[in-house]
């Protein structure tokens, strides 16, 4: 506890606020909210809430970093409010909805393009070799199990979305990290044999050949995904898919 | 009022939910589902589940130790047929849930691998790291995306049920994003609504625990069943209350007093077991009611580690190594890391029970049905008696898959017989739910906040209905809650906002919890004898002639619910006593 943990002070909030029912443009509104130091910023949020601004509104549930609810920009960072913690800022901190989304209202962005897109890339099992439960479970190795299973554990929080400069700039037609690094997950899932009708959405120019590998995705992924390594992964695997179909015709199927 | 008409609306898109949808649209590709949730579906709480899902698979393991384990561990207030039923199907649930695609950890040859869990007497618990809940929250959800029969309505929060001709046909609920009132009309109706864990003080719960599930089938007139049954999880952050797994202790981690003596010992789960060696259904791996029970001891002797948090004792888990903690318990390491500045792989850590799950709720039959024709209810927000009086660790993941499945097919099996539902007068029920919400949104002076409402709800839980209860704690929470009750129709709103208005669905959230906890509290106060998770000061002993029966509250819109019984489903184990000490294995 060398930290000083159990300090308080007086922190100085500046939210976004923005009521689409009555105005037109967002505005910033200043709270000071006494905060210990062992709080994180959902912490902060709730108090003022509950003390201060009962109207403002923001999302959250789980305060443990696994229900990806509380997404949002602190200090123009795309962040989990539980994940950040009060001490680790100074002065005033301003508090944002996820970049690159409309805003809902305050803090609460819009997260209907998102879940569009998870839809998008057929993000379940499509099995190689169909089995019956009396067949008992398909067999798949640590090792299998290792090629995909990082990308296996992604929340939704869509910071890498907030992140992104070509989810921005492409006006969200690209498909996003996020997405692309779930389909990937099913591709290299021993027990699937859905890749192709996958590749049909991401291997394409809204898919990862828009992704110019900025790396910022991973850089905020809270739960270290490593979303551009994913992307990486894919372009390397369709460039080889390219040349098998247009060099090697008869490896066709 | 815009209406949806469905077949079967789901209300709640956590692990049941999901289940039960996937299985309507599996058996019929022509049925038409509404899934209704106030959080998009990723964010339920069963994403917050860390140890994993029991279901015999290996060749040591038997249905019979399954069964004995959970009614034994239930102090035999299960109802035996349920359970029978229960542990059947958990092994084809957690199979299917592979096929899926969830990555379940596995064996070098590529079979599932199973870990220790508390009270459990073999190794049967199926586990995802320590992110178990989130792994399988997350292949159900994607799963669903598959099925162009499943309509999701996300960040929609139910507020009535709508029941005609003595049978459910929908619901009215708010659209977040507009403030509207919708109204879904369907032939069946299945609340998965989640538990109630926020009415206490200190909890594991996330935000949206808040009993929305069970105080709808409540206030429609379906019992409470067994609502004193609040399980205390032993092992919380003692600032936060954020759960750490019982898998920290089935890993091989300890648990010690100040004077660092592993206490259990003293408390029927002896003899202590080798350090990094866990021994089944005994010390550590005892179930949590005992766990919990004997900190609060520890603590009234005066041997807990002091905190700024409150008395605490240690969680010692630094002899397992960095190598195996990264492995197995990653999740315990950040959330410790992040949240009390520790690192189990070098310190200690301290701990303390916290409010985790509700055994109790809406009152089922085996077919997850309730007592009102059409309505059904699966997983946390549920009662059909596979837990009694204390779950053991791990049953719960699959009890939302096994009843949320078989309530996805009893609702199929029900609407197939069903005449159209008179649309005039479920239109006219739901312009009076418009009307009430409108009275609420509209009010202009209320003197009571919802803050302060809460804050004395949850405060009084605490004080009155925690790990150890009396007549006297129990008859003051029950008079504090009658009078919030009545106060909550005070309750003042700020927020006068259609969009995303998080101030009146607080105000809703606190009326659901008012409910559930009156039920909480009232049905303790009416128990009177020591069971499971249920603990009184003045009446010590387990009491069979009186009360091997279920609690079953009813609702009263302004006098405390009416508790009735209704007798235990008994059929091959006799009530016997628990046995979790290690000397005669």
């Amino acid at each position: 506890m060398s930290d000083n943990r159990l300090g308080a002070r007086q922190v100085e909030l500046e939210v976004l606020r923005y009521n689409p029912d009555r105005d037109e443009t967002p505005s910033y509104q200043r709270y000071s909210v006494p905060c210990k130091n062992e709080w994180c910023m959902l912490d902060a949020l709730n108090y003022l809430k509950d003390h201060i601004d009962p109207t403002l509104a923001y999302r959250w549930s789980c305060h443990m970093q696994v229900c990806g609810s509380c997404g949002m920009m602190i200090n123009g960072e795309p962040k989990l409010a539980c994940k950040a913690m009060v001490r680790d800022y100074e002065g005033v901190i301003r508090l944002e909805p996820l970049a690159h989304f409309p805003i809902e209202r305050d803090l609460v962005s819009v997260a209907d393009d998102f879940m569009d897109k998870l839809k998008r890339v057929k993000p379940y099992l499509i099995p190689a070799k169909p089995k019956t439960l009396e067949e008992g479970e398909y067999k798949q190795t640590p090792a299998q199990m290792q090629r995909y299973r990082r990308f296996s554990m992604c929340i939704n929080c869509m910071l890498c979305y907030a992140a992104c400069p070509e989810y921005g700039l492409t006006k969200s037609k690209f498909i996003g990290p996020a997405a692309i690094t779930l389909a990937h997950r099913y591709n290299l899932d021993s027990r699937d044999g859905g890749r192709d009708e996958r590749q049909e959405e991401i291997a394409t120019n809204e898919g990862v050949w828009e992704c110019t590998f900025v790396g910022a995705c991973s850089d905020v992924c809270p739960k270290h995904v490593d979303p551009a390594s994913a992307l990486q992964q894919v372009k390397v695997a369709s460039t080889v898919d390219w040349y098998l179909e247009h060099f090697m015709s008869w490896n066709k199927k | 009022m815009e209406t949806f008409k469905a077949d079967v609306a789901i209300i709640g898109a956590g692990g049941a939910g999901l289940r039960a949808a996937i299985a309507l649209a599996q058996a019929d590709s022509k049925i038409r589902i509404a899934l209704i949730s106030k959080v998009y579906p990723m964010r339920s709480h069963t994403c917050a589940a860390e140890g994993g899902a029991a279901g015999v698979v290996k060749p040591d393991d038997s249905y019979e130790q399954h069964f004995h384990d959970t009614v034994g561990g239930g102090d035999w207030l299960c109802d035996q047929d349920a359970v029978e039923y229960f542990i059947h199907e958990a092994p084809k649930e957690l199979t299917q849930l592979e096929h899926w695609g969830c990555p379940w950890n596995r064996e070098p040859d590529g079979s599932v691998a199973v870990r220790p869990f508390g009270g459990m007497k073999i190794q049967r618990t199926w586990f995802a790291a320590d992110k178990s809940g989130f792994h399988i929250l997350h292949t159900l959800f994607q799963t669903t995306l598959q099925y162009p029969n499943i309509q999701r309505f996300d960040e929609y929060y139910a507020t009535d049920l709508l029941v005609d001709d003595g049978r459910c046909q929908g619901l009215t609920a708010i659209e977040m994003k507009t403030g509207q009132m919708r109204r879904f009309q369907a032939r069946a109706v299945i609340i998965a609504g989640g538990g109630a864990g926020r009415i206490f003080p200190f909890n594991t719960n996330g935000a949206i625990k808040t009993g929305d599930g069970m105080a709808l089938a409540y206030r429609a007139g379906v019992p409470l069943k067994d609502m004193e049954f609040v399980q205390f999880h032993p092992t919380g952050l003692p600032n936060t209350g954020t759960l750490l797994t019982e898998a920290c202790r089935s890993e091989g981690g300890v648990l010690l007093n100040k004077d660092n003596y592993r206490f259990l010992q003293d408390y029927g789960m002896g003899p202590e077991t080798p350090l990094g060696k866990p021994e089944l259904k005994t010390m550590e791996l005892g179930p949590r009611d005992r766990v919990s029970q004997s900190i609060w001891h520890e603590i009234q002797k005066g041997r807990a580690v002091k905190t700024t948090w409150g008395d605490c004792v240690w969680l010692d888990m630094r002899h397992l190594g960095e190598k195996k903690i990264n492995e197995r318990l990653p999740f315990v390491r950040d959330i410790c890391i992040s949240y009390l500045g520790i690192d189990p792989v070098a310190e200690m850590v301290p701990i303390r029970p916290v409010a985790h799950y509700m055994m109790g709720g809406i009152h089922t039959d085996l077919n997850a049905a309730t007592s009102i024709p059409g309505l059904f209810a699966a997983g946390e927000c549920a009662c059909v008696s596979i837990n009694g009086a204390n779950r053991l660790g791990s049953n719960s993941l699959v009890e939302i898959l096994v009843f949320g499945h078989r309530a996805g097919l009893s609702a199929l099996e029900y609407v197939r017989d069903q005449k159209p539902g008179n649309d005039a007068a479920l239109a006219s029920q739901g312009e009076a739910a418009q009307a009430k919400l409108r009275a609420l949104f509209m009010r202009d002076v209320g003197k009571e906040s919802i803050a302060g409402l809460r804050k004395e709800m949850t405060d009084t839980m605490g004080e009155g209905v925690g790990i150890y209860r009396t007549a006297h704690g129990l008859t003051e929470t029950c008079n504090k809650l009658a009078d919030l009750r009545r106060r909550y129709a005070d309750v003042a709103l700020h927020d006068k906002t259609n969009v995303y208005n998080t101030d009146l669905l607080s105000a809703l959230e606190l009326g659901s919890m008012l409910d559930c906890a009156e039920a909480v509290a009232v049905s303790g106060l009416e128990r009177k004898e020591s069971r499971g998770a249920h603990q009184r000061l003045d009446f010590t002993a387990r009491d069979d002639n009186k009360y091997l029966k279920h609690s079953m509250a009813y609702y009263s819109q302004t006098e405390r619910p009416r508790i009735e019984y209704r007798d235990v489903v008994i059929t091959t184990s006799p009530p016997g006593v628990r046995d979790y000490s290690g000397a005669k294995k």
